[in-house]
């Protein structure tokens, strides 16, 4: 056949594609599993992150195990949904579904102290891209254990500030209820933050990245909010 | 197989004709992931497995091809070697996977593989092609590697992060060069690369 022809051209580029499509396929469904368990893995790190507990990198599951002694599903009028495995939600579908239909996973620990912390998840979007991350609350459902974030894409050295332990640490002891009981979150703010205990310094030069982890702390704190005050007193 | 001809395909593009240093492709992604030397290795095997292995299946095809559409054709051989490559990052070292991040998936815009397969894989056999493809994958990964031993070296203070700076120095008053982080300085380090090679070979400057 004329190797310029239109036929060969067109049968040659359909066979092509097909081959691909069925090499792709075959080694995606082939290494998935493992993909998963990676993705897995990588979501108890930053668990146990939140909480500040040391781990060594081949032992996530054996320490996650140890410290998490129960982890569940609420929805946003903190009831508890059963038979849905709280490491397999996905914050940013959720963010899409309507407030009544959202699903978000609790994950409690028990601390080297005795005491117990609660951790809670937050997805939110920084400059470039989405910011996610872990904050753990002491049983008074209002001081905060330790937090982590971290983040796709925001600037190394301004915005991506978020994702190191500096800023992190800056988070713990504070508080999210003020002294009448109200939800105030905490805030992410330039300059005088001094000793506020329901705000903490944002990063120069990373405004907008501050800004979206402000908003995610308080949007995704309000949809916990129901099972916090539940279970506050 | 590696009579002196092969064999030259395949030292060639290591010093002579370096695709970096010599032919000046490949610089982005030499500027992005030298930070630290465990992701350029990374980065170094996956360009050195694609060129590779698509100048093999290329020249396999050359003479089924339509030539009207051969660079469609690359296009396809490449990019899914690189989202090969890809998966098996994201399965088995998902950490470098996660420092590469958008790096992987920019191998298909490498000019140093399509410049392969245009210039070498459509007119030679399958055997000297993969060598020529190992070989230019391989001259790519040394000087990411040179240069990633110096950025890491100097902007970390370690070596396949291994302390090789004491902390005692530290103390005394060494800080890491904070300079060596950005990619300004790989650009200096390939210019420095690129001055010593042309010192030692004077074949490669130009003459006019």
């Amino acid at each position: 056949m004329d190797k310029n022809s239109n036929k060969y051209i067109f049968i040659y580029s359909v066979a092509m594609v097909v081959i691909v499509a069925l090499v792709l396929t075959s080694i995606s469904v082939f290494l998935q599993p493992k993909q998963k368990k990676n993705i897995d893995l990588e979501k108890k790190r930053n668990i146990l992150s939140a909480i500040k507990i040391e781990y060594d990198k081949n032992d996530v599951e054996k320490v996650f195990d140890e410290y998490i002694i129960e982890m569940f599903v609420i929805n946003t009028e903190g009831e508890r949904i059963e038979g849905i495995n709280p490491l397999e939600i996905n914050l940013k579908d959720q963010l899409k579904d309507s407030p009544e239909n959202q699903k978000w996973p609790i994950y409690i620990a028990s601390m080297p102290n005795g005491e117990k912390s609660y951790i809670f998840s937050f997805y939110g979007t920084g400059l470039w891209g989405p910011i996610w991350g872990y904050v753990a609350l002491k049983e008074d459902f209002n001081t905060v254990t330790g937090a982590y974030f971290d983040h796709k894409s925001e600037t190394p050295g301004l915005g991506a500030e978020i994702a190191t332990e500096n800023f992190q640490m800056k988070f713990t002891g504070k508080t999210i209820f003020n002294e009448n009981g109200e939800f105030v979150s905490i805030d992410v703010r330039k300059g005088g933050v001094g000793n506020d205990i329901h705000a903490v310094d944002a990063i120069s030069g990373g405004t907008i990245t501050s800004t979206g982890l402000k908003n995610m702390l308080h949007s995704c704190f309000s949809a916990y909010l129901k099972f916090i005050e539940k279970n506050k007193n | 197989m590696l009579s002196k001809k092969n064999l030259k395909l395949l030292i060639d593009p290591i010093n002579k004709n370096n695709p970096i240093t010599v032919q000046v492709l490949g610089i982005c992604s030499a500027l992005a992931v030298t930070v630290k030397m465990k992701p350029a290795f990374v980065m170094a095997l996956s360009v050195i497995f694609v060129v590779g292995i698509s100048n093999f299946i290329i020249s396999l095809l050359r003479n089924g091809i339509p030539k009207r559409i051969r660079i469609i054709v690359q296009l396809v051989v490449i990019a899914s070697l690189v989202i090969i490559v890809d998966q098996f990052l994201k399965a088995y070292v998902f950490d470098v996977s996660k420092q590469l991040s958008v790096f992987v998936g920019l191998i298909i815009t490498n000019c140093i593989v399509m410049g392969r397969l245009e210039a070498f894989a459509m007119a030679n056999s399958p055997g000297k092609s993969f060598l020529d493809g190992i070989g230019n994958g391989a001259g790519y990964g040394a000087i990411l590697i040179i240069v990633s031993f110096f950025r890491e070296l100097f902007g970390s203070g370690t070596i396949w992060n291994y302390r090789v700076v004491p902390q005692s120095w530290y103390e005394a008053g060494y800080s890491n060069n904070g300079l060596m982080i950005l990619p300004p300085m790989a650009l200096i380090i390939v210019g420095i690369i690129i001055w010593v090679q042309r010192s030692k070979n004077r074949d490669l400057i130009e003459k006019n």
